[in-house]
């Protein structure tokens, strides 16, 4: 029987098109499974940004991963701001493959964020918390640019929202 | 006016106002100050653009054209946005505070429609929100070290603010239908965000040396939410349309 657990599971192998690292599970991003009686599928998205470039690409994603098993039926995604996409929903898997991508973690309780924080971002090489934020925007919508004043390395973090 | 029009010329001048501001800043791409700077605007279009178009596909939903359709094949007369977001990116002085001011204004104005009766404007309104969160900060930041800065770079703020402070009070022009939105409590209406965005930019502006003018000079530059433009939104939109005009299926 198709679970929304296995579906889930599934989509475990679906990586962020930016950061492939990390699973579109793991990200946050999968608010909502749905399974009929006829096994379809209604997969749910939340956008992490509003202007997220890859947004359409994840949707596509999803639909061509869950289209190449025979025992699901028809395959369809929606992108709804239902649920709101913190950085919060990211889950430590997620947290331990947005390091592994070589940029720093977004802290938690995205809430409450302020430049000040952001000033002690951990660097995801050596693990100080000796940093700098040198600007809140960088490369991508997701991420902001700092120093590591330890290690003397440059590096990105994923900010916190 | 009924209460659909009275949200759809509220969602319209939202849309427009995003869409506008966020092709001048989009015009900093490769001429920014510093790298930083050029990311920083670049970025901010980018997230202007995005929530615009999600704005649209409201819109949409409620009778209106597509997105594209609708941001691309308008006329400047058909525009809803205020004078203040269309005029050119000047120096970096004006686009600076240009961004700090109406930023605050957008802070506040999603801050209040989080909680507005039309649902599907509060869940993009609480999306937005957090993200705007860093247009501010970023805004602030560098207002803040110019106003206090050597000066040159003062008095650059402070003439900047000086010039465009009547342009800026537009944002709030009343719109045509102001009482019904407050009373469906779609919104909170202009003239009580025009209030609470006083009592936030003034005091920062202080704490940044700058000086808002005396209010009995205070003219707001208003006709931007009635289609009313300056000769500046034209060659924008031209410029901007320019390859959906030539190709509408073009895809990239």
């Amino acid at each position: 029987m198709v679970t929304k657990e296995y579906i889930r599971t599934e989509l475990k192998q679906v990586k962020d098109p930016e950061i492939p690292t990390i699973s579109i599970v793991d990200l946050g991003i999968v608010t909502g499974v749905d399974i009929s009686e006829e096994n379809d599928i209604h997969v749910t998205l939340t956008p992490t940004f509003a202007g997220c470039p890859a947004l359409r690409l994840m949707e596509d994603m999803v639909i061509d991963h869950l289209s190449s098993y025979d025992n699901l039926g028809k395959i369809t995604v929606e992108t709804s701001f239902e649920t709101t996409w913190t950085t919060d929903l990211i889950s430590e898997e997620g947290h331990a493959a947005i390091k592994k991508h070589g940029l720093a973690p977004p802290m938690r309780n995205c809430s409450a964020i302020s430049i000040e924080m952001l000033e002690s971002t951990k660097c995801p090489y050596c693990d100080s918390e000796d940093t700098s934020m040198k600007s809140p925007f960088g490369p991508t919508l997701c991420r902001s640019l700092h120093y590591c004043n330890s290690c003397k390395q440059a590096f990105e973090g994923f900010k916190p929202v | 006016m009924n209460s659909i029009d009275a949200l759809k010329e509220l969602l319209y001048k939202i849309a427009d106002d995003q869409l506008i501001i966020g092709h001048r800043n989009s015009e900093w791409n490769g001429l920014g100050p510093i790298l930083e700077e050029d990311i920083a605007f670049s970025s901010m279009a980018q997230d202007k653009m995005g929530q615009s178009e999600h704005i649209y596909n409201l819109l949409n939903q409620l009778g209106e054209k597509d997105a594209d359709t609708v941001a691309f094949t308008r006329n400047a007369p058909q525009f809803h946005n205020c004078q203040f977001v269309e005029l050119p990116i000047g120096g970096y002085d004006f686009s600076l505070l240009r961004h700090f001011l109406f930023d605050f204004a957008e802070l506040l104005r999603f801050e209040n429609l989080k909680d507005s009766s039309y649902q599907p404007l509060a869940l993009v309104a609480k999306k937005f929100h957090g993200e705007i969160k860093y247009h501010t900060m970023h805004a602030n930041t560098w207002v803040y070290q110019l106003g206090n800065g050597t000066e040159e770079s003062h008095l650059k703020m402070q003439t900047a603010l000086n010039e465009h402070w009547n342009t800026a009070l537009g944002i709030f022009e009343p719109g045509p239908a102001e009482d019904i939105l407050i009373n469906e409590k779609i919104s909170m209406g202009e003239k009580a965000l025009q209030k609470k965005w006083l009592e936030v930019v003034v005091p920062l502006l202080e704490k940044s040396n700058l000086k808002v003018p005396a209010e009995s000079t205070w003219e707001p530059v208003y006709g931007g939410r009635y289609g009313t433009h300056s000769e500046n939104l034209q060659p924008l939109l031209t410029e901007m349309t320019e390859v959906f005009i030539i190709d509408p299926t073009a895809d990239w």
